[in-house]
């Protein structure tokens, strides 16, 4: 799980060109949205594809989206439990 | 009563270290190569790093370009943006369209596509100024900045705005320049800037740039000059163009000899800079000027030429590597520039002396 953590952090700086952070800048804690990392609604679906293309997940349902992208703790909480890949 | 349209400010974003202020070509970037890059000023310190994260080169460049100008011309916003661009936000394209051929059409994520836009600049530009006004990029290959700058010159004239922002902003993409060497419009061979005119091969040295300026039709004791007259053609014979210019000429009530300076856009192509020389033979008694050995040659490179026109006009001196021949001129009141790119989307652009 710690390993997916640290991937999913490198993966977010480098889709969402987070240039000025680095992995230990996240907290896996951290709100993603809002008042935390301060990512958008561009953001969401930037990593909706990232879910797809790296995990093989298709959320059918945007609704889900705002628990799953909560924090990097329950990005890596859902993707271990509906990887495909 | 038509109003006279006056350079309030200029920025430039170029391969030499034109983003600092009163920088004029003192100390030169001296390349050997057949594809030169901008030197980048610190985006950082002009753009929140919120704001940056999606921007491509060519955005910043333009965003960070249209605030040394309008810092220059002591204003916070201004009535309109006008753009000008050749090739728009061509790294984004190219990013966007490599994703879907990558990705055989699927995972196509949306930051790229919506920046690759050629209109990126002028929207991301007014959405940092917060301007609400009149909004429109000219996308005509090397007439790109001059649209832009007609458009403005009618509106200023017309008193329709008060402070319009202009400039022509340009990015090197990777996979552009590699179909560019591909068909021989980028030289084969690197070339050293002082060697550019005398090469004696086929294709340009590529580069990119920004170039932004404030036009006004109040006249203030800062301005750099006055921007007199702008026409364009999209083709014309080699022999047409100094019919063309005398005629353009007489419709600015001018002589050859009233000309103080002439700029002209040679990039060392042995096939087109034909163009160019047979003014220069007509204008052998004028000093002469050229510049893409200093910035390369890119579709808005005549707005580098703009701002080292209205440079000359304020500071009354051309740089000694500009200088195409050995004529002298104590005062600079009138400078015309030509440019062109493989014989066609011609521009005269005529400044004067405030």
């Amino acid at each position: 799980m710690d390993a997916l953590k640290q991937e999913l952090k490198e993966n977010i700086i480098e889709q969402l060109n987070l240039e000025d952070m680095t992995t230990e800048d996240i907290a896996n804690d951290d709100m993603l949205f809002g008042d935390g990392l301060g990512l958008d609604s561009i953001d969401a679906l930037e990593l909706i594809v990232m879910l797809d293309k790296s995990y093989g997940i298709k959320l059918t349902d945007p609704k889900e989206g705002r628990a799953i992208f909560e924090s990097i703790n329950t990005m890596a909480a859902y993707i271990t439990e509906h990887r495909t890949k | 009563m038509m109003k006279k349209v006056y350079i309030q400010s200029v920025a430039s974003i170029s391969a030499q270290k034109t983003f600092e202020k009163d920088y004029f070509l003192e100390e030169i970037e001296d390349y050997e190569a057949n594809v030169i890059n901008v030197i980048n000023p610190v985006y950082k310190d002009y753009i929140p790093p919120a704001a940056a994260r999606r921007m491509a080169k060519g955005i910043k460049m333009g965003v960070v370009a249209s605030k040394i100008a309008l810092h220059d011309a002591g204003l916070e916003s201004v009535d309109a943006v006008i753009t000008g661009t050749g090739m728009g936000c061509v790294r984004d394209s190219e990013k966007f369209v490599s994703a879907i051929i990558d990705n055989d059409e699927q995972y196509l994520t949306p930051t790229s596509f919506i920046q690759s836009t050629h209109n990126t600049v002028g929207g991301q530009i007014a959405l940092e100024l917060q301007c609400k006004g009149y909004n429109f990029t000219y996308v005509h290959a090397s007439n790109s900045f001059e649209s832009a700058l007609f458009d403005a010159k009618l509106q200023l004239e017309l008193n329709e705005e008060k402070n319009i922002l202009i400039g022509g902003v340009d990015e090197l993409g990777d996979h552009t320049t590699k179909i560019n060497k591909l068909i021989n419009h980028i030289k084969a061979e690197a070339v050293k800037s002082s060697e550019l005119l005398v090469s004696n091969t086929t294709g340009a040295v590529y580069g990119e740039g920004a170039n932004f300026f404030v036009l006004s039709n109040e006249k203030k004791d800062t301005c750099y000059a006055e921007l007199a007259s702008v026409k364009m053609f999209n083709t014309l014979a080699e022999e047409e163009v100094l019919q063309e210019f005398k005629l353009f000429l007489k419709e600015n009530n001018l002589k050859v000899e009233d000309i103080d300076l002439l700029v002209l856009g040679n990039n060392g192509d042995i096939e087109f800079d034909g163009y160019y020389n047979n003014l220069s033979k007509e204008f052998n008694n004028t000093q002469q000027a050229y510049y893409k050995h200093l910035c390369g040659e890119f579709h808005t490179a005549s707005s580098f030429a703009f701002w080292l026109a209205s440079k000359v006009l304020k500071i009354q001196s051309l740089p000694e590597v500009a200088k195409l021949n050995q004529k002298t001129i104590a005062t600079y009141k009138t400078v015309l520039l030509y440019n062109q790119y493989r014989g066609e989307n011609h521009s005269f652009t005529l400044l004067k002396k405030c």
